[in-house]
């Protein structure tokens, strides 16, 4: 055999293990998705019958335990959610309520803060962005015990303040656009100085316009991380009806199975929706989390 | 010139910008202040306190009353181990995922949207489908049992931790392989072309070239993972709720808990020492990376 055939032959082989591990770890990645999918659109009893261990701790004779091909395709599930069943809607709006507010709110901060922190000279500045990086790598189990304990002092545990107001002054939004406006040439603001333009005007007619990229990179992994959100609510919030899908979901009663796969599918769509527009502005800001 | 006159004599240019600075930043220097500094500074005085209303400076008492208690023992010890067992095994797994996906073969665009979705995913939204695979007379099993494997309690013994390891790197993996992404695409190509006609083969040129010039996104990967290693607590929560198996017990169980009795001096003593843990294994990853660039340069 000469040598460019054994080659091309090796990495034929080399390209067929490469392809194989990658469709293995993306059905694996995948897998959770598309069993949510396809059980959203069975009927009740199937789904029940299908997973009767869950409840009973008895299993069917034959039944695997897991279905991914409905006997029936339905959209009756989906209809439930959205028209029988109110406390979905409300946790929903939960959700809503709460993620909104902190992502617009952490936006106007942080655009505002970041444009001082990146080209504004102001006394303690490299002090204050490094306290800045150290809070933002600390945990919640660090940060949520000052939150709550200000929370506690301004009365505010028990409202949806007491998770949003926090959320909105977290560190993270500065640092991502500061890493973002650094970029930007410090020419372009001394020209706009020159020219007699003041911070306000240089703000919005040179830094903001630029900066469009960055602040739908932070609107979406702000977003991505508050839907999520789980710890804050567990402890800032009194009352379980004013928790999130994020928090509930997991409590769902194991009679309504039937509704709780499509539950799952509506309260995953936002954040599809947002990674299918949004999917470059993400990777974007996440090779912009990385510290320089 | 003409313009620093028209501002008056009284304002310099340079107090005006640190003055417009400080008004830029001041929502988030008030909001920062007031929700992490100045209760910060409150949270250091309950760890040294005593008592409701009347407090008594105590000194160390509070440290050592967490070290007596076994649940926070317990939820400090599986954190840790969850932290050293889970790191390695991510940053291998994202590394191997960038390193085929910076080759250039067909498709990868399609493997890396792929691989990023998990991180998008909420974690309660198919945290059903988790609850199903390692259900104990569930779907693993049940494949386990065709090979005559008797059935394991997944979540209900020290099983759960692989399981929570396991959905930690589902979720996690599409961040770090990004980050290593970006950092393979900055080493320079011409590295590699000299080093193939010096005759190096692709294993010499993975460690001398590749490894060296990652190693700064790769230490922010292993901050960033330790970070998320703390975490885990959300799918902990989801998975198994407020009182999961004691494997997986972790440092948020235990300050929830401590939420809910409201003991404030016994939280912030907590806190305080896990920034200063978190703060020690960041130090320590960031003077090691500082060398590792010296010896580079």
């Amino acid at each position: 055999m000469s040598i460019i055939i054994k080659r091309s032959l090796s990495q034929g082989i080399r390209k067929l293990f490469v392809y194989t591990v990658l469709v293995l770890a993306a059905i694996l990645l995948l897998f959770p998705i598309i069993t949510m999918l396809c059980n959203a659109m069975m009927e009740s009893r199937e789904v029940i019958e299908a997973y009767a261990f869950l409840g009973s701790g008895v299993k069917i004779e034959g039944n695997i335990g897991l279905k991914l091909i409905p006997d029936k395709v339905t959209l009756i599930q989906y209809y439930n959610v959205l028209f029988r069943k109110p406390t979905f809607l409300m946790m929903f709006w939960n959700s809503v309520i709460i993620t909104v507010p902190i992502v617009v709110g952490q936006i106007v901060v942080s655009v505002l803060g970041a444009y001082a922190f990146a080209k504004l000279k102001f006394p303690l500045r490299e002090p204050l962005f490094f306290t800045y990086i150290i809070v933002m790598l600390m945990p919640f189990q660090v940060t949520l015990v000052p939150n709550f304990i200000m929370l506690r002092q301004l009365k505010l545990l028990g409202s949806y303040a007491a998770v949003i107001l926090p959320g909105i002054f977290s560190t993270f939004g500065v640092f991502l656009l500061r890493q973002f406006m650094v970029q930007i040439p410090d020419e372009y603001c001394e020209a706009a100085k020159m020219d007699g333009a003041g911070y306000f005007f240089t703000f919005f007619k040179i830094i903001l316009p630029q900066c469009k990229g960055a602040v739908a990179s932070l609107a979406i992994l702000v977003f991505i991380d508050n839907w999520n959100i789980v710890e804050q609510p567990l402890i800032f919030l009194d009352n379980a009806s004013k928790y999130p899908l994020s928090v509930f979901l997991s409590q769902i009663n194991l009679s309504e199975l039937g509704v709780a796969f499509a539950c799952g599918v509506l309260f995953m769509l936002p954040a599809l929706l947002v990674f299918l527009y949004g999917e470059n502005y993400l990777v974007e800001g996440i090779q912009h989390s990385g510290l320089k | 010139m003409k313009k620093q006159h028209s501002h008056g004599p009284f304002l310099k240019l340079k107090t005006k910008e640190a003055l417009a600075g400080l008004g830029f930043a001041l929502p988030s220097l008030a909001g920062f202040g007031l929700f992490f500094v100045v209760p910060f500074f409150l949270s250091l005085y309950y760890c040294f306190t005593e008592g409701i209303g009347d407090m008594r400076f105590v000194g160390l008492k509070n440290f050592q009353s967490l070290f007596q208690s076994s649940s926070f023992r317990l939820a400090l010890k599986n954190t840790l181990r969850f932290t050293v067992l889970s790191l390695p095994l991510i940053f291998i797994v994202s590394l191997s995922f960038a390193l085929i996906l910076n080759t250039k073969m067909k498709g990868l665009p399609f493997f890396r949207s792929l691989f990023i979705l998990p991180l998008v995913i909420p974690v309660a939204s198919v945290i059903l489908v988790w609850q199903i695979v390692f259900h104990d007379k569930g779907f693993l099993n049940t494949v386990l049992s065709f090979w005559g494997i008797p059935a394991i309690d997944w979540l209900n013994s020290e099983n759960a931790l692989a399981i929570l390891i396991m959905l930690y790197i589902w979720k996690n993996c599409g961040y770090n392989m990004i980050l290593l992404l970006a950092g393979l695409n900055n080493i320079p190509k011409e590295y590699y072309e000299s080093a193939r006609i010096d005759g190096a083969g692709s294993l010499l040129c993975f460690w001398k070239i590749t490894l060296p010039y990652l190693a700064p996104s790769g230490f922010f990967v292993l901050v960033i993972s330790i970070i998320n290693a703390f975490k885990v607590f959300r799918e902990s929560y989801q998975l198994a709720g407020n009182y999961p198996h004691q494997s997986i017990y972790m440092l948020q169980n235990f300050m929830n808990n401590n939420f809910h009795n409201l003991s404030l001096q016994r939280l912030s003593t907590a806190a305080l020492l896990m920034l200063i843990i978190i703060g020690l294994l960041v130090s320590f990853l960031f003077r090691i990376e500082a060398r590792m660039r010296r010896n580079l340069s």
